[in-house]
Order: C-alpha cells, then structure tokens, then sequence
C-alpha cells in the first residue's frame, strides 16, 4: 500500500513516450512496454515527483468528476503493480 | 494474417569480442569488422526502425564497447525516439565512458555474467581479469545510477552459482535479473557436451527461482530461460516468429532471430540494400515462418498453436532435420524421444572439453 503522503514516482529507466505507430501511450521500461488506457495515461501524467499519492487522487478526482475513494482503490491497484515489478519508485 | 510492426530490434553491432564464451550467440561463421556497417549506416536503420514501429533497441555483439562509435551510436538511437540498452559483459568500458554514455542518453545497461567467481567467469570467458573488470564496471553503474538488469547464462558447469548470481543481482542495485539457461545454437551446440545441464539441475533452478520469486518480490524482478531439452513444451520463440523483433547483423543483414543463418535455404535481405520496411513485410526470410500455416501435425490440431507457434525452427532443423516440423521440445513430437536421449547423452559426458569460441576476423 502507497500511504498518503508518500511519493511515487517514475525511476530513471522507466519513462512515458507516444507510440505514433500504434497511436497510443506506453510506458518504456528495461526491456518491457506497458501499454497505458486513457485512465493509466492519466494517472502517469500526475506524477512530478512531489505530489503525495493524496494530492494526485484529489487531483483526478477534481478532473474526472469521480468520487476519491474509488480514485484512490484504481490508483492503488495501478500504481501497486507498476512497483511490483519495478517499473515505480516511491518515497516516503 | 496481418503482419505486426516489429517493437523491439537487436542490433549486432560487432562479432568482435574480448571473451569467447563457448556458447556464444553469435553464428559460427563470424562477420568481419571490414564488413561492419558504418556509423551512418547504424543510425540511418535506427530511424527507419523507429518509423516502423520498434520502440526497444539493445545494443549487442559481440562486445559492442568494441565499436569506437558507441556513444554516437547511442545519442542516434535516442535521436530517433529508440529506448536504448547496451548489452555488454562490461570489458572496453571504461569510467570516462560510461559518463559519456550516460550524457548521451543511455537508458538501461544489461551486464553478462559468465560465473560468480573469478576461476569460473575467467574459465567460461575465456579471458583472465575479465571478472575483475567486470565487477569494477557494476560499480560505475551502480554510481552513475543506470538501471541495471544481471544476465547469468547458467549451464552444467555453473548452474549450482545460482543463489550466488540472484544476491549478487540485489547487491549491484540491480532491479532485474535474467536467469538464462543455455539454449543449444551455434557455439553452444558445439559445446552441447561441456554445458548440458543434468534434469535435476534444470529441476533443481526451476525450484530456487520460483522460491526467489516470492522471497524477492519488489525488489528483484527475475525472467528465467529454462532449459528446453529438459521442458515438455517448446518456448515462444521471438514472440512468434516475424511478428516481435528482429535483429541486425553487423554487416546489415536483416534476421528474424539470431540463430536464423542456420536454416540455410532462407535468403537474407540487407539494409545496405533496402529499406528495412520492405524487408520487415515483404522478404521471404520473414514470411517463411509467419503465422501458423506452415506447421504440420501435431501442431495444426493442437490448441497450443497460438500460444509456443510451434517453438523455435532453428531448433526444429537442428534436432528434427526440417526447419518447419514441431520443435521436437515438444512432448507431442515425434522426434521428442531423440531429443530427450540427446539431453541424456550430452549432459552425462564428464570428459568433454571446451572449445572457445574465436576470434571475428
């Protein structure tokens, strides 16, 4: 679990690109590409390295009109598996 | 069936190498370093391979910190939107260069490790203070703070430095390990009788990663290459063959994998000819193996088809005797007995000898 206040954030090695071929976002990481949806975009362009996980779902919540509790679970989940797999770094 | 853009492409930038590793990946018959492409001749495939559609380039070799240009190479592939991985054993780098490599925008660095002590990875190698340099080089990484993945190519003589190579992997920093068993082409098939892990060792790896999967999670991501002699079903070759990746020779021949010169009535097109667009999806040597149409029984039934494509046609041709038959891998192939008494024989030969892979002209 990402607690309120901690930071995630992209480590160097893993960064966001536009896939003009295929038309869609992806995440570029060693040897892997995640294709990201429009909610996984999303959630990735929120993160500038000093916004806590509470302030970026506030963030979505204000622009997608959605309540921050269920923000909160889908952020969680997204960003909970990105850093499983080493694809997101988060600071304390 | 509609070809996929290509996402990843292998560029060989060089057969020559410091080491020789008996199961080198490169073929047998070793390009020349007369023959090599030219720096513009690299950076011009770089971009049209953006174009295409690939998106992950890895640098390999051969060593490719043998190529003077390295660095230009590096800054033309991010020039060209590539995500770029410099696949090394980590001899020809030196401190400068890698700060230069870093300023030109590297993204990732897979190191080789050829065992995780000096008398084994000089033995293997071939090449005496190579660990040495090597474990100096982890360090510069570990400075400069590139991502690192460890790739230990594990075989009969040092699959038991296993649990060594994953802490080994945690201690450089590393975010990713490859554990790679031999696969048996070229080089390697020479020395099939010196590297042959036993069943139980392929058993006994599978345990311990799956172990170090769970105990590591989090911090160390491992990808494991099993031993395919010993597996029941074939491997996905390149993700399919022609619909992933593909790779460059150094002297600009296009291949769908690297062991693809051993299927020798394939013809192979070149850069230095053609634009790469044409000859990702419209040369015979890609479309041969597309798809699924060519495959016999058992595997046109089997609802594995789209899943291993069959496995791997070098491998086909090399055990089963055609490059088109089901990967004798495979517990439905009729030449699995042959391969299994195969794996038999050449891990059971305690007296074989290495034979070193030699030198690119």
């Amino acid at each position: 679990m990402i607690a309120p206040d901690a930071v995630p954030y992209l480590p160097r090695g893993v960064r966001l690109h536009r896939d003009h071929v295929r038309d869609r976002w992806v995440l570029l990481a060693p040897e892997r590409t995640i294709s990201l949806d429009m909610i996984g975009h999303a959630i990735i362009t929120e993160l500038d390295g000093s916004s806590g996980f509470a302030q970026i779902v506030d963030r979505l919540a204000a622009k997608y009109d959605a309540p921050a509790d269920q923000i909160a679970g889908d952020v969680q989940q997204f960003l909970g598996q990105l850093a499983e797999r080493r694809f997101l770094e988060v600071r304390a | 069936m509609k070809v996929p853009a290509p996402l990843a492409m292998l560029a060989e930038l060089t057969h020559r190498c410091p080491l020789s590793c008996p199961y080198c990946s490169n073929p047998v018959e070793l390009a020349a370093r007369s023959g090599e492409l030219t720096t513009e001749e690299w950076i011009s495939t770089f971009k049209q391979a953006a174009d295409l559609g690939v998106l992950q380039l890895h640098l390999s070799g051969g060593e490719p910190a043998t190529r003077r240009d390295l660095t230009e190479l590096v800054k033309g592939a991010r020039d060209a939107g590539l995500y770029t991985n410099l696949i090394t054993s980590g001899i020809g780098l030196t401190e400068k260069r890698m700060h230069e490599l870093d300023a030109a925008g590297l993204d990732h660095i897979q190191l080789s490790l050829q065992g995780t002590d000096a008398e084994m990875a000089d033995r293997i190698g071939g090449y005496r203070g190579g660990y040495e340099r090597k474990m100096q080089v982890a360090g510069w990484i570990k400075d400069i703070g590139f991502p690192l993945t460890l790739n230990a190519v594990l075989h009969r003589q040092n699959l038991h430095q296993l649990p060594r190579a994953l802490e080994m992997a945690v201690e450089m920093g590393a975010r990713r390990i490859e554990v790679a068993i031999v696969q048996f082409y070229g080089w390697a098939m020479l020395n099939r009788n010196v590297l042959m892990p036993t069943r139980e060792q392929a058993k006994e790896a599978e345990r311990i990663v799956a172990r170090a999967r769970e105990d590591l999670k989090g911090t160390l991501v491992i990808d494991f290459v099993p031993a395919d002699y010993h597996s029941d079903y074939p491997k996905r070759c390149m993700g399919g063959w022609g619909t992933t990746g593909l790779n460059i020779a150094p002297d600009g021949q296009v291949l769908p994998c690297h062991a693809a010169q051993t299927i020798k009535h394939l013809k192979f097109e070149n850069v230095r000819d053609k634009p790469l667009a044409d000859i990702w999806y419209q040369s015979d040597a890609f479309n041969t193996y597309r798809g699924t149409d060519f495959l016999p029984e058992p595997c046109q039934s089997c609802d594995r088809k789209k899943i291993d494509f069959g496995g791997c046609r070098c491998q086909a041709l090399a055990v089963a005797g055609d490059a088109s038959a089901t990967d004798p891998v495979c517990v439905k192939s009729p030449f699995n007995d042959k391969m299994r008494a195969l794996a038999e024989d050449f891990s059971a030969d305690e007296a074989a000898e290495i034979t070193y892979r030699t030198a690119a002209g």
